[in-house]
């Protein structure tokens, strides 16, 4: 049943997610617009980075004063995690080089959480409709920022900053059905914690995917 | 901040980032991954979610802090327990992170 799911519905299924994604990226707009990067490069940074936690750390960098090889570097290590789930979702997609790469350019955490049948499967039909769906919302999201950011103000009194945690627990709760499951998450959670310290934001979510390396370990049962 | 510095740094983060997404799909796509590796890669998504999560309810740049938005990933975990829709978990955290930062 589930792996007949179609774009429809992986549009259908990302429909609440694209409204707080449409809110992540007002507030983008705002942040971006607010370091003085001008109207149209947030947005132009949206339509062809689509990537939201990168996008506010290059920002961020360059609005105190950071270097662009910095800020570069900055969003390259929070989309880092993007080689390995790329490597997830590539099985499933079929097409030439350039469909495939097109394709891939619509994965997001979001896209790729809805699109996971479970079992080391994903339906690559839903990641397209999600991920088209988030991009509609992060790009009208960023463009509302850009041109309505002094009327907003600062998204974090709206307590945006803790929306942002809470819909990846959404995400992640139907992915720990199983024990090896939970430990991989509890595994993951711990090491980001433990590095965020010593190194720079994005080495600690890269360094949770060695977590899944228990699955060799461990044998899974529900 | 210079124009060219801006536009440097938008092209540099497009580049950057579609490589990422595109090297896996690019590379391996369309042939099935071993099957110890796709027992692995199934775990990828719990742990990397739950990453996400553990860093920005504590992490503010390198440093790990306790504040109101803890509160609000504890009340949306409550919102998760009775099974609310993602947006009503989403707008739960949201509200009470806001709502304590009113009153503090």
């Amino acid at each position: 049943m589930s792996s007949e799911r179609t774009a429809r519905d992986g549009m259908r299924s990302v429909a609440p997610l694209a409204i707080a994604v449409l809110a992540f990226g007002v507030a983008f707009g705002v942040l971006a617009r607010g370091t003085g990067m001008g109207p149209v490069a947030p947005v132009v940074m949206s339509l062809t980075t689509f990537a939201g936690s990168a996008q506010f750390a290059a920002v961020t960098v360059l609005g105190s004063g950071g270097s662009a090889a910095t800020a570069i570097v900055a969003a390259a290590l929070l989309n880092a995690r993007y080689a390995p789930i790329g490597v997830t979702v590539a099985p499933f997609m079929h097409g030439s080089v350039w469909s495939r790469f097109l394709h891939a350019q619509l994965i997001v955490d979001e896209s790729w959480a809805i699109a996971a049948e479970g079992d080391g499967r994903w339906n690559p039909r839903v990641l397209l409709g999600a991920g088209a769906g988030i991009y509609v919302a992060w790009v009208g999201g960023t463009t509302i920022g850009v041109i309505f950011g002094d009327l907003i103000g600062d998204p974090n009194r709206l307590g945006l900053d803790a929306a942002f945690p809470a819909l990846f627990l959404a995400l992640l709760a139907p992915q720990v059905r199983t024990r090896t499951s939970v430990a991989a998450a509890v595994l993951g959670a711990a090491i980001a914690l433990a590095l965020t310290p010593f190194t720079p934001a994005g080495v600690p979510i890269v360094a949770a995917s060695v977590a899944c390396l228990i699955g060799l370990v461990a044998e899974d049962r529900p | 901040m210079s124009a060219t510095t801006t536009w440097i740094v938008v092209a540099g983060a497009a580049i950057a980032t579609m490589a990422l997404k595109a090297v896996g799909p690019v590379v391996l796509g369309g042939r099935p991954l071993p099957d110890r590796l796709t027992r692995i890669v199934t775990l990828l998504g719990p742990a990397l979610l739950a990453a996400l999560v553990a860093t920005a309810t504590f992490a503010v740049d390198r440093e790990l802090v306790l504040d109101e938005r803890l509160a609000g990933v504890g009340a949306a975990v409550v919102a998760l327990w009775f099974r609310a829709p993602v947006l009503v978990v989403v707008i739960v955290a949201a509200a009470t992170t806001a709502v304590l930062r009113a009153v503090a």
